[in-house]
């Protein structure tokens, strides 16, 4: 047993372990969970030299105060983050993201917030010591699965890390820069046409607004009740992650990596997998306008993200 | 059989076997769900991720990192389906409480349906039931088909939380609530019965798509006393 530890200070919103998720459960009504944000997730493990799949802590908005015990520690922080660190003589440091750190023992990690995104990422170099269940380390808080029981962390609780020498890691300081455009690409869905012209006009050309109701399972959309011409339930059958179900009155929902495996409701859409980190950072108030790709230009759009995800891995080299 | 093969975005793929509800489609969709658990425990490096059956459907999600629609469309199209495979028909008894105000919704099926709720559960009791799929939440099995009697719609506004065990009714079917969740279902009991163990990490899900299931009625001292 590792005697390094975070004890947790400040729990923060939603504050998890996730990885890149849990595989071959959604038959029996498991989520995949895992990283909203993918790349930000393993852009996180690189910045301390870990595996891409070393699982990290993700947080939602406000983060947590950490206090790191017994041992000092690599660290790394992505996304769009603001964070202090307390040494342990006081002195305060502004933190940079895609930056790493070194943290001393005592030493006090403050992950104040996120900026214009949702989801950020704290990695350690070695990683935390946890337990794996059915294949991932994700917290699944529907179905408390994962570690510390699948639920998210709280004030108190203790979150140990991998027994590891400091080792001396390269200083890296990765220029990251998210495009940031409100554009969301998604294939029409199988009930595509049990929408009417206008609606299906409205759903691709007009802007869309984030409601409050955004998290992990999924974000409520509202703007223009998209009309069904048809029926508004269909018969329950299964979801992915970014499939857009609009029951009946009428207002788009994005299915994310917690949702439930069944739903409902007619799928008006789905949004292309390289669109997907972008669309689970959106944040309530937030605009979105939904632009239609044929697959073919899905699947090279998704080479695209992937080269451009192994650019900056690279740049971490 | 598949009557028609889509995509559903650009990581699954949408195997459709009509629109009718009832066990032999079903029957359809377990036998592909079971040939292609088999093939995806036999080739890891399919890309398949997941298989979500359900009443009518089958989708399979790939990584888009190994492979894409076009090879896996081929792969269940090239599928030879015996019959053969192991069958699920296990039987599995459900103990259910409706006293001690378990069933929650009975004072709206009674208006709803117009018959008094003796006859509502004698009706629900005297059937055996198949499971046509679990999901939604982990290990809530989804079963048919109630009598056209007891047939009612889900309520206007859901729940904001059902309690876990609960047992509900809607349309044709009925259900087991395996976590406090929100739901429209109609509540007419509640099990005891572990129907989700996520500890049993070998097989947490008591019930699987196929199986028969038996529901019947115990007091609620049997209920609070109940010992797995």
């Amino acid at each position: 047993m590792s005697n390094t530890y975070f004890e947790i200070l400040r729990s923060g919103i939603n504050t998890t372990i996730q990885d890149c998720g849990r595989n071959y459960m959604y038959h029996i009504g498991i989520a995949v969970s895992g990283a909203i944000d993918q790349r930000n997730f393993k852009l996180a493990n690189k910045l301390v030299e870990n595996h891409l799949n070393e699982p990290v802590i993700e947080f939602a908005y406000q983060g947590p105060l950490l206090k790191l015990k017994n041992n000092k520690i690599n660290f790394s922080i992505t996304g769009d983050v603001i964070f202090k660190i307390i040494r342990n003589n006081s002195k305060v440091e502004n933190g940079i993201c895609y930056r790493n750190y070194i943290l001393e023992k005592n030493d006090q990690l403050d992950i104040i917030s996120t900026k214009n995104t949702a989801y950020g990422y704290m990695s350690v170099n070695g990683g935390f010591q946890l337990e794996k269940i059915w294949n991932s380390y994700s917290i699944n808080t529907k179905a408390n699965i994962g570690p510390n029981n699948g639920k998210k962390y709280s004030t108190e609780d203790k979150i140990f890390i991998k027994n590891s020498k400091l080792k001396n890691i390269k200083k890296i300081e990765l220029n990251y820069s998210e495009l940031s455009d409100n554009i969301v690409r998604v294939i029409k869905g199988t009930n595509f046409d049990y929408f009417s012209i206008k609606a299906q006009n409205q759903f691709f050309n007009q802007e869309f607004t984030v409601t409050k109701l955004a998290d992990r399972m999924g974000i409520r959309l509202s703007g223009y009740n998209l009309e069904n011409i048809n029926k508004t339930n269909i018969k329950s059958e299964g979801l992915v992650r970014g499939a857009i179900q609009v029951p009946s009155d009428g207002n788009p929902i994005i299915m994310l990596s917690d949702h439930g495996t069944i739903g409902g409701y007619p799928k008006i859409g789905v949004v292309i997998s390289a669109d997907l980190d972008r669309v689970g950072q959106l944040t309530p108030g937030s605009n979105v306008t939904f632009k239609e790709v044929s697959l073919e230009e899905a699947e090279n759009i998704f080479k695209a993200y992937n080269n451009d995800t192994n650019k900056y891995l690279n740049e971490c080299n | 059989m598949i009557k028609n093969i889509s995509n559903l975005g650009d990581t699954a793929v949408y195997c459709d076997f009509g629109s009718e509800v009832n066990e032999t489609i079903n029957s359809y969709v377990i036998d592909y769900f079971d040939h292609l658990s088999k093939l995806v425990k036999e080739e890891k490096n399919l890309g398949i991720i997941n298989l979500t059956p359900s009443y009518n459907k089958l989708i399979v999600s790939f990584d888009l990192n190994f492979t894409n629609y076009k090879e896996i469309k081929k792969i269940i199209e090239n599928l030879i389906i015996k019959k053969s495979i192991k069958k699920n028909k296990k039987k599995i008894n459900v103990p259910v409480c409706c006293e001690a105000g378990h069933g929650l919704d009975f004072g709206r099926l009674n208006n709803k349906l117009n018959i008094n709720i003796d006859e509502i559960l004698n009706l629900f009791f005297s059937k055996e039931y198949f499971c046509y799929m679990t999901g939604f939440i982990a290990g809530m099995p989804f079963l048919g088909d109630l009598e056209n009697k007891i047939r009612c719609d889900r309520l206007e506004t859901p729940r904001v939380k059902v309690p876990k065990g609960s047992v509900g009714i809607t349309e044709q079917f009925a259900n087991i609530y395996t976590f406090e969740s929100p739901g429209g279902w109609n509540i007419i009991g509640n099990t005891p019965l572990k129907v989700f163990d996520e500890t049993n990490l070998k097989k947490p899900s008591l019930i699987k798509p196929g199986n028969k299931i038996n529901f019947y009625q115990i007091s609620k001292e049997e209920y609070l006393n109940w010992n797995e």
